[in-house]
């Protein structure tokens, strides 16, 4: 799985992802990794828009049949837009992490926190040493 | 070190996910989990069952070993072959374990109990058949495989040796059959028609890949626990332990207080708490709502907290989230369950949630 890591991303430990859009904003979601760790997803718990988020604070939840699981937001920022679609469809995360499985897009107050996150290579790193 | 059952490797080889379970190494799917529990409702699924314990037990005082052992009463079997689930219980009528046990001879009869309290549940029972004539013996020489699915008797059948195949066949459902080292009971956990198919260790392996081969889809832990839940069948561990009496588990029904003559390990206990009243109601719950129900949320009728989810997940079968629960005897039909500081509203159910394919709950207006 470790070859699926997308390289135009940053990661964090926790297993989200971010890309930061021509817009200035970051979408985020969880890893290919995550979710498959953490089997079928069953419901989402979205974040409000409006919300203005310190990094690494807890924003949203991921329910799969398993368990729920916590998503940290890994940077800075207000809440522009979250993903409806996945209160109806949290599978798409299973289906498509990186792209239609995105949770929250985020405008970034500080953008300098961006330097701290992991390049695709870390991450698959860090997955991997978390398997074992 | 978890310890692997005989079909870990092959596991391995069908992609599973490994988890530690009750200290084995042992499946939770095999890709997804919600297809796996789909596929024993509609068609076929197996699990692999050898991490749990065969138990026979030998000699003449069997029988009335096991009316002092068992909380339900093995009275009841009088044809060989005849199933029966009951509770093992300690002196304070708590439960040690959860069983089936099934009359095979006057003299021998067979139990099938849980893996991660085999250890405690063969030193209860040697402690216990001091002063009777019984020999216990685990079968650590068998693996076991259940076949669950309105399918899977009938892809199973041309796996089954030649001299089993008729009888096993021919089984009424919570009864076995069996054949040399083969043994077929029509049992289950999932609340769909099958079997579990006990076999020689060194043959468990090819009876899977045979299953596999007849088109009966490998289930992982994920999709026995979705199944049990819908079909309202109790987890040890979970919904009951020793902790709890079985009269407050949604258990009464395998307590067999009459004869009154019988004085099983937990009677006096149980009489007890049956004159003393006030016990807690053990049901069903579904979520109105978008979440998901877990064991050890709370549950609070206004602001009175009034018991506690002892299983819960998400229910392929209803897209809904469900559970069973301990509720105090007084409390309303309008719950609401605490979900992360949240107050969410639960209706109150009968179980089963679903069974032979079907949803049997009336999720109108839930």
């Amino acid at each position: 799985m470790s070859n699926d890591v997308p390289t135009e991303l940053k990661y964090t430990k926790s297993h989200e992802w971010i890309r930061v859009e021509e817009d200035g904003l970051a979408t985020i979601g969880i890893t290919d990794h995550a979710q498959e760790l953490l089997g079928d997803l069953v419901f989402v718990e979205l974040p409000e828009v409006g919300a203005e988020l310190g990094a690494g604070a807890e924003c949203a939840v991921v329910e799969s049949v398993k368990a729920a699981s916590d998503v940290y937001s890994p940077l800075s920022g207000e809440v522009i837009e979250v993903n409806e679609t996945l209160a109806e469809a949290p599978e798409t995360i299973n289906e498509d992490a990186y792209q239609a499985g995105w949770i929250f897009r985020l405008r970034l107050s500080d953008p300098a926190e961006l330097d701290a996150l992991m390049d695709a290579d870390s991450y698959a790193e860090h997955a991997e040493s978390e398997e074992h | 070190m978890d310890r692997k059952t005989i079909l870990n490797q092959t596991h391995r080889d069908m992609g599973a996910r490994m988890v530690p379970f009750g200290g084995w190494d042992m499946p939770v799917h095999y890709g997804s989990q919600i297809e796996e529990h789909h596929a024993v409702r509609r068609d076929a699924g197996m699990f692999d069952v050898c991490h749990m314990t065969v138990v026979d037990l030998h000699g003449a005082g069997v029988r009335d070993f096991l009316g002092r052992l068992l909380a339900n009463d093995v009275a009841k079997l009088k044809v060989a072959g005849k199933a029966l689930y009951s509770c093992m219980l300690n002196p304070d009528g708590g439960v040690i374990d959860d069983l089936i046990v099934y009359f095979l001879r006057d003299d021998w009869f067979r139990m099938v109990v849980n893996a991660a309290t085999t250890e405690k549940d063969l030193a209860w029972i040697a402690q216990q058949a001091g002063d009777f004539d019984v020999r216990v013996e685990a079968r650590h020489d068998l693996g076991m495989i259940a076949v669950q699915g309105p399918n899977a008797r009938a892809k199973a059948a041309a796996l089954l040796p030649d001299g089993l195949r008729d009888a096993a066949m021919a089984l009424k459902p919570f009864s076995a059959a069996h054949d040399g080292a083969w043994f077929v009971g029509r049992t289950g956990y999932t609340g769909e028609d099958g079997f579990e198919i006990i076999v020689p260790k060194d043959q468990t392996v090819a009876l899977w890949n045979g299953l596999a081969g007849a088109g009966v889809q490998p289930c992982g832990l994920g999709a026995r626990d979705t199944l049990r839940l819908e079909a309202g069948m109790n987890l040890y561990g979970a919904d009951m332990d020793e902790a709890q009496s079985p009269l407050a588990s949604g258990l009464a029904w395998t307590v067999a207080l009459e004869p009154g003559t019988r004085d099983f390990i937990g009677r006096s206990a149980l009489e007890k708490q049956v004159t003393a009243g006030n016990l807690p109601t053990f049901g069903g719950l579904v979520l109105q709502g978008r979440g998901v129900l877990r064991s050890h949320q709370k549950l609070f009728d206004g602001d009175r907290e009034v018991g506690e989810i002892t299983s819960g997940g998400f229910s392929p079968t209803l897209e809904r989230s469900i559970a069973m629960a301990r509720i105090e005897p007084g409390a309303g039909s309008a719950l609401e369950v605490d979900i992360r500081g949240r107050r969410l509203p639960v209706a109150r159910v009968k179980l089963p949630f679903a069974r032979n394919g079907k949803v049997v709950v009336e999720l109108d207006g839930i």
